[in-house]
């Protein structure tokens, strides 16, 4: 019965923290084109919402594709914990030589979160504010969007 | 093709109880979500549908009649209900955010015949949904 339908569990997140878009590869002024205010030098911050899509089937036993509680612990111990008042460029290994865009994001939530072992991760969507939106399912398209 | 959106609400309560575990792995596995006496939501359903306008009317199906698919379908089983025992859909089902979006998308793709259902997602809370989709539709079936 659950072959005719594909049930995904979704649940958002909340981190704040801080960014500065900023590359070693363009000059300065580069920099300031590129990036515009973004690339001002002390940085600035944001409350993301991180929303976790996953998807399974449902225990018959719990009705669940994943137990909220388990899910919490690993998102909370795998992202939360690290990009929560903290800022992207300095405290998130990843952003040493990435820039910290919205996009780039997604994809290192996607990588800490993608072995989540009582589901499978489908898609990360971050809002970066509430004008702005970025999802990432991974290298192939079946967690896209239907 | 054209995807369109009907949004509504509906409060209802339910709890957490599996007959079949203790009462201890009763609380265990679902906290306070297994309190005896229940607890509500204000739940929101996303209804979309897609297909081509029509190219006289110029609508995929009338707004009209869809709501009125949910006022039946959903508002009239559901809401300001108790969904562990007024509503005959779940029975022996827990009341999961996913396990009631599946039988809300039972309910409402027979009745959709205008347009074909394509999406159903469901807020038990704003950060908590469950989404569910046609098998195989999009490209999720392009493998």
């Amino acid at each position: 019965m659950n072959n005719a339908l594909k049930v995904e569990l979704g649940r958002r997140y909340r981190f704040s923290a801080s960014h500065r878009l900023h590359t070693a590869h363009l000059s300065e002024e580069e920099n300031f084109r590129v990036f515009g205010k973004c690339n001002n030098p002390y940085g600035h911050g944001h409350n993301y919402v991180v929303e976790v899509s996953v998807s399974g089937d449902a225990d018959p036993a719990t009705g669940m594709i994943a137990n909220l509680a388990d899910l919490d612990a690993f998102v909370a111990r795998q992202v939360l914990e690290d990009f929560d008042h903290k800022s992207l460029n300095e405290d998130i290994p990843a952003f040493r030589d990435t820039v910290p865009t919205t996009e780039n994001v997604c994809i290192e939530i996607f990588q800490r979160l993608k072995s989540f072992p009582k589901a499978k991760l489908e898609r990360i969507r971050v809002e970066e504010t509430g004008k702005n939106s970025f999802e990432y399912a991974g290298e192939n398209l079946e967690g896209n969007r239907p | 093709m054209v995807l369109i959106t009907r949004k509504i609400e509906f409060s209802a309560s339910h709890l957490y109880h599996n007959p079949n575990f203790s009462a201890e792995e009763n609380r265990r596995i679902f906290g306070k979500c297994n309190n005896p006496h229940g607890h509500g939501h204000n739940y929101t359903l996303e209804v979309t549908v897609a297909g081509e306008p029509d190219p006289v009317t110029g609508m995929v199906l009338d707004l009209k009649e869809l709501k009125e698919i949910l006022e039946r379908e959903v508002m009239q089983r559901m809401d300001h209900r108790h969904l562990n025992y007024e509503v005959p859909e779940l029975s022996g089902q827990i009341p999961t955010c996913e396990n009631l979006a599946q039988v809300l998308w039972r309910l409402l793709d027979p009745k959709i015949t205008r347009g074909k259902l394509h999406h159903v997602r469901l807020y038990e809370s704003p950060d908590l949904f469950a989404d569910c989709y046609r098998n195989g539709a999009g490209m999720a079936g392009k493998q």
